[in-house]
């Protein structure tokens, strides 16, 4: 069964000049944590609003646990979560009464669902009295979180909860979801960070209102259509320069400590697949550099990403 | 590498109240250096910037930027400075052109030199045909572009780039980073955080705060020696997690 169902929606702004969501079709399947993975501007925060019925669509269909965004938007507001990019809490407001809020909005009391959110509560309690508005960056989305749970909902929309957060905590956070989706909740859940992608268990790239790819983080690694070879040596700032100015590299791009670097179709054609990482040190020490190190790699999704751009 | 200190700091120290935000930093930061300035949320990183641009006074300690004094000489360092960050860069309802001779001018060009910088930097960004847009309808790679152009307008000596690549999409964000270098070819210093653990692999050196205090200082490669890791990642999380302090 499909929790969320997407068909063609399209959105814009500015009077049609711009194309914000471009003909989008996906499904999120009940139980699932589903990341939609793109950069600023890709179109998350806008498909969010729509599946949270803030918002109308242009044309396109979409549904949330079988119910139509259009027609029956009241009954979504009841059993979906959401939680914005913006800090949307009252600042003036303590952490509990925030809380209390909340359930209250949802005709529900805080008693009734605090296993759900005890866990995570549990970690802001010792500020339960402080103004939202006065926490750390880490505690206001611990506190946002619990909000979006407090009505126990069907589905959770997560809107970048990550974004400008340091690795370790968004480690903590990615492992507060996991937890959740083994309490049943759907979460649809948006980041910038192409690392976050491996811990959804399907995913969407979308880049400039388009859905790029859908599928899981490994068959999107595995559809990866070319050879990839990690490479290095002293001076990485030349070796990039040379790699990009020779015949045989199609592309090459920095990943860390390492160029990624992909070869020519006809370079591949011509050479043994076994050889390859030696002809290509042989021809980085032959333009001078030291410390080569070649290896054949796997791909990530931030390459997986950047080939999909490149093709559209 | 020119071995001229451009950033000094000495057990630099900034308190709010009982709060230690920023707890005896030492270290230097070399000309043309690439500098590395990474921490968790709350690690201290913002106050320290804040000191460093001339922006809040030290609760003690000394440093010198640029060679002039952080206590006495605020103005001559903002003159010597670019600053850019993710959440302010350039206003978004004036023009490209407005904006880079706006900031041209308070960072104190004349008249003349502005209009030929602004010429050229339209020119290398390729923004010929989006010179009269209001900066709020470029896409966010140009405008992140375009605002560390704007950041070191007057050739400064030092650039602080407060998570300049957040959000943005991985070409661009790498797009960005061969801007730096050829900043730093230039001589430019730069001093940059971000949470993008890759690109602390850029950097030439790097520290780490937690809890208001450096925890290591080096280059990515003797960190991870150090720290017997694989990636910036690992050094990081084995870092960060031993921090934070009740918030």
């Amino acid at each position: 069964m499909e929790d969320v169902m997407i068909h063609n929606l399209v959105k814009t702004y500015n009077k049609q000049t711009v194309k914000a969501v471009n003909d989008v079709s996906l499904t999120v399947r009940k139980g699932e944590l589903f990341g939609l993975i793109g950069p600023d501007g890709a179109g998350k925060s806008s498909i969010f609003r729509i599946l949270t019925t803030l918002m109308l669509p242009d044309s396109g269909l979409a549904s949330v646990c079988g119910l139509d965004i259009r027609k029956d938007y009241k009954k979504i507001r009841r059993i979906a979560g959401y939680m914005p990019g913006k800090f949307s809490l009252y600042q003036d407001l303590t952490v509990e009464e925030n809380l209390h809020f909340f359930a209250a909005v949802f005709l529900t009391t805080v008693r009734e669902n605090y296993d759900l959110v005890k866990d995570i509560y549990e970690q802001i309690e010792p500020f339960k009295t402080r103004r939202a508005g006065d926490l750390s960056g880490g505690m206001k989305q611990k506190l946002a979180l619990c909000c979006a749970l407090i009505h126990r909902p069907t589905i959770l929309f997560l809107d970048e909860p990550t974004t400008g957060v340091d690795a370790v905590s968004r480690k903590e956070f990615w492992e507060m979801l996991k937890r959740l989706k083994e309490q049943g909740i759907t979460i649809m859940v948006s980041t910038p960070y192409m690392d976050e992608a491996k811990l959804c268990d399907r995913i969407g790239l979308l880049q400039a209102g388009s859905i790029m790819s859908v599928d899981s983080p490994d068959q999107i690694i595995r559809n990866y259509p070319h050879r990839l070879f990690a490479v290095k040596a002293e001076g990485m700032s030349r070796l990039q320069q040379v790699l990009r100015q020779s015949m045989i590299i199609k592309s090459c791009y920095s990943f860390g400590d390492y160029h990624h670097v992909t070869l020519q179709e006809e370079t591949l054609k011509t050479i043994d697949g076994s050889e390859l990482t030696e002809r290509l040190t042989n021809v980085l020490k032959q333009s001078g550099f030291i410390d080569v190190e070649v290896k054949s790699i796997t791909p990530g999704i931030e390459d997986c990403f950047i080939d999909l751009m490149k093709q559209s | 590498m020119n071995e001229d200190v451009v950033i000094k700091t000495d057990k630099l120290t900034k308190r709010f109240g009982n709060f230690i935000a920023t707890n005896e930093i030492s270290f230097e930061v070399y000309a043309g250096e690439i500098f590395g300035f990474l921490g968790a949320n709350g690690a201290g990183k913002t106050t320290a910037i804040k000191m460093l641009c001339g922006l809040l006074a030290p609760s003690s300690g000394q440093a010198t930027i640029a060679g002039y004094d952080i206590y006495r000489q605020t103005e001559k360092i903002k003159q010597n400075i670019g600053y850019m960050s993710q959440k302010f860069s350039l206003y978004e309802d004036l023009t490209v052109m407005e904006n880079i001779r706006f900031f041209g001018g308070i960072y104190g060009l004349k008249a003349r030199e502005l209009r030929e910088k602004s010429i050229e930097l339209v020119e290398t960004l390729g923004l010929e045909s989006e010179s009269n847009k209001l900066v709020g309808s470029i896409p966010l790679g140009w405008k992140q572009k375009l605002a560390f152009s704007v950041a070191i307008i007057h050739q400064p000596k030092i650039v602080f780039l407060d998570e300049p690549t957040g959000g943005v999409d991985p070409i661009t964000r790498r797009q960005f980073w061969d801007m730096i270098y050829r900043a730093a070819d230039r001589g430019i210093t730069i001093f940059v955080t971000t949470h993008y653990m890759d690109e602390a692999e850029y950097c030439n050196r790097i520290s780490i705060m937690v809890d208001g205090s450096i925890r290591a200082l080096d280059t990515p490669y003797k960190l991870k020696q150090q720290f017997a890791a694989q990636s910036m990642d690992e050094v990081f999380f084995e870092l960060a997690r031993g921090g934070k302090k009740a918030e």
